[in-house]
């Protein structure tokens, strides 16, 4: 039941975070305090990392432009791929940083002010790592879905008003 | 010229809140909880299967009482979640909707002037399908101190000569009520002894909280007497679908079929591809939504407690019926003043027989987002008329 409790408060954060512990406890069916307590919780474990917005730029008319780049890299050593990825993640351009399975290593997801800003931060920053050996270079062009969130349309209520 | 319309469907009352909805529609800006089917998207394995068979061509009419394959699927499905076994060649018919359910049901089992109990408040159309059918509808005043259950004095005092058939709506719309296994059990005397038939809708099996929910069929002595209607609206969120299902003894179903077959032919076959899935992958949606309903469920009970508006706790569907008798107005006025003031939408309890008058229904069929909005606006209602009283 502690666990089912937990994962639901996860699930309800993750799809909304502004309701309140009182708001949570409410739907669970539990106390204030225990929902509060447990999110301070997983504060404290890194589980809950953040409370962020989603916001879909484009139509904020913000010039930004994104880019996925994948880097295959030769590790050295023992923690090689972490000592890689320190390296990679310090910089604030980079929003995403995965080390994946498959054909190469690393997917970076950067945002910077134009291409040639991304470009550039790939060609001086990241391929000129030593254990760098290729990078490969996508940008995106229309985002249709983030989060789960569909930023292509937005969901309409299509019901009669009334239906008994 | 002359008169071309019966007197019979003359008689049928059309839909007491027409003024109602008419109000509502011309108002883009109102706040709706006055919706009677889930908020959610067909889960999209669910369309995707429809779609495949309409690439596949699959645009035939299917036998009369279903696709082969979904009848099975139905009769796994039920066998797991009631236990009950129904034979898929024989005993199971895959219809429009649970409405045509009803409908031929009643058709199928009344002679003219036999009586069905129908407990209220109730779906508005079990009363004129009764008619319909040349039946006689009897209904029992359920009530909220009784968590709206029926109580077997309540249907001993309802039964004479004429009863043949007890309809039975749980989880219940409008109300939310149930009937746990021990409410079922308590009657069974009751029916037996007077030689009823049970229609039992239990379209909103998979909305049941806190408890699972038992068909009446699966207690001692009654598959035999049930016809039990079921469908995929409100658990698989497939509402414009227009897909149910009737379960009952062979003897039954075989004349109910003919009904189906000369009124339907059969029911849409790229709904029935598409339930195929739902009840082969649907499972985890229909858990998902049980829980999103399930807290929204919990957040308008405590909202109701907040605002000190009395509402017994509903343990199904997507309903709270809270008690506005306090404001002495009539269910209708209520309504129709929030919605004036305030433009939120919820349906007069009225609508759903005369003991539900004092009452409203508020459906949870909307995000916790939508019912908060709507929630800020009930409250400032209930303060300026608690003011002006």
């Amino acid at each position: 039941m502690e666990q089912d409790l937990r994962r639901q408060v996860l699930n309800i954060l993750e799809k909304n975070s502004r309701l309140s512990p009182a708001e949570i406890a409410v739907m669970t069916g539990t106390d204030e305090q225990t929902v509060a307590d447990m999110i301070s919780a997983l504060e404290k474990e890194g589980i809950i990392c953040g409370y962020h917005t989603l916001i879909n730029w484009d139509k904020e008319n913000d010039d930004s432009v994104t880019a996925l780049i994948e880097l295959k890299v030769t590790p050295q050593g023992g923690d090689g791929y972490n000592k890689i990825a320190e390296q990679i993640y310090q910089y604030p351009q980079v929003e995403t940083l995965y080390l994946m399975s498959g054909a190469y290593d690393f997917l970076v997801l950067l945002r910077g002010k134009s291409i040639k800003d991304i470009s550039l931060f790939v060609s001086e920053n990241l391929a000129s790592i030593e254990e760098v050996q290729s990078t490969a270079t996508y940008f995106t062009l229309t985002k249709y879905k983030e989060q789960g969130v569909n930023l292509a349309r937005k969901k309409q209520d299509g019901r009669m008003v009334i239906t008994l | 010229m002359r008169e071309f319309v019966t007197e019979k469907v003359k008689q049928i009352k059309p839909s007491g809140i027409r003024k109602f909805f008419d109000i509502v529609s011309e108002m883009p800006d109102a706040i709706s909880l006055g919706v009677g089917e889930p908020d959610f998207d067909t889960p999209w394995h669910i369309r995707e299967e429809g779609i495949r068979s309409l690439k596949a061509g699959k645009t035939f009419y299917t036998s009369n009482a279903g696709l082969m394959p979904l009848r099975q699927e139905i009769s796994r499905y039920i066998e797991d979640r009631m236990q009950l076994t129904y034979d898929p060649a024989s005993e199971i018919m895959v219809t429009v909707g649970g409405s045509e359910a009803i409908d031929i049901a009643f058709r199928t089992v009344l002679e003219p002037g036999d009586e069905v109990i129908i407990p209220e408040p109730a779906f508005v159309s079990y009363v004129p399908c009764v008619q319909l059918a040349g039946g006689v509808p009897v209904t029992i005043p359920l009530k909220a101190e009784n968590a709206f259950r029926l109580k077997p004095r309540e249907l001993e005092a309802a039964i004479t000569p004429k009863t043949k058939v007890l309809l039975l709506s749980y989880p219940n719309n409008p109300t939310g009520a149930i009937m746990e296994k021990e409410d079922l059990e308590a009657l069974l005397g009751i029916i037996e002894k007077h030689d009823l038939l049970v229609i039992s809708d239990e379209i909103y099996s998979e909305l049941t909280y806190n408890s699972r929910h038992v068909s009446i069929a699966s207690l001692p002595g009654m598959r035999k007497r049930c016809v039990v209607i079921n469908g995929f609206s409100k658990s698989y969120a497939m509402t414009g679908w227009r897909l149910g299902y009737a379960l009952a003894p062979k003897e039954i179903m075989e004349q109910m079929v003919k009904l189906h077959q000369f009124a339907i032919m059969s029911s849409p076959t790229t709904s029935q591809y598409a339930a195929v899935s739902a009840l082969k992958n649907g499972n985890s949606d229909v858990m998902e939504m049980r829980l999103a309903y399930d807290q929204r469920r919990r957040f308008l009970l405590h909202e109701m407690e907040r605002l000190q508006i009395p509402c017994f706790e509903p343990r199904g569907a997507f309903y709270i019926f809270p008690d506005i008798s306090e404001f002495g107005m009539s269910s209708e006025e209520f309504a129709t003043e929030l919605l004036r003031e305030e433009k939120v939408a919820v349906v007069p309890g009225s609508a759903f027989g005369d003991c539900g008058e004092g009452f409203i229904r508020i459906s949870y069929a909307y995000s916790i987002e939508e019912l908060k909005a709507a929630l800020a606006r009930i409250e400032a209602f209930l303060k300026k008329i608690r003011q002006n009283k």
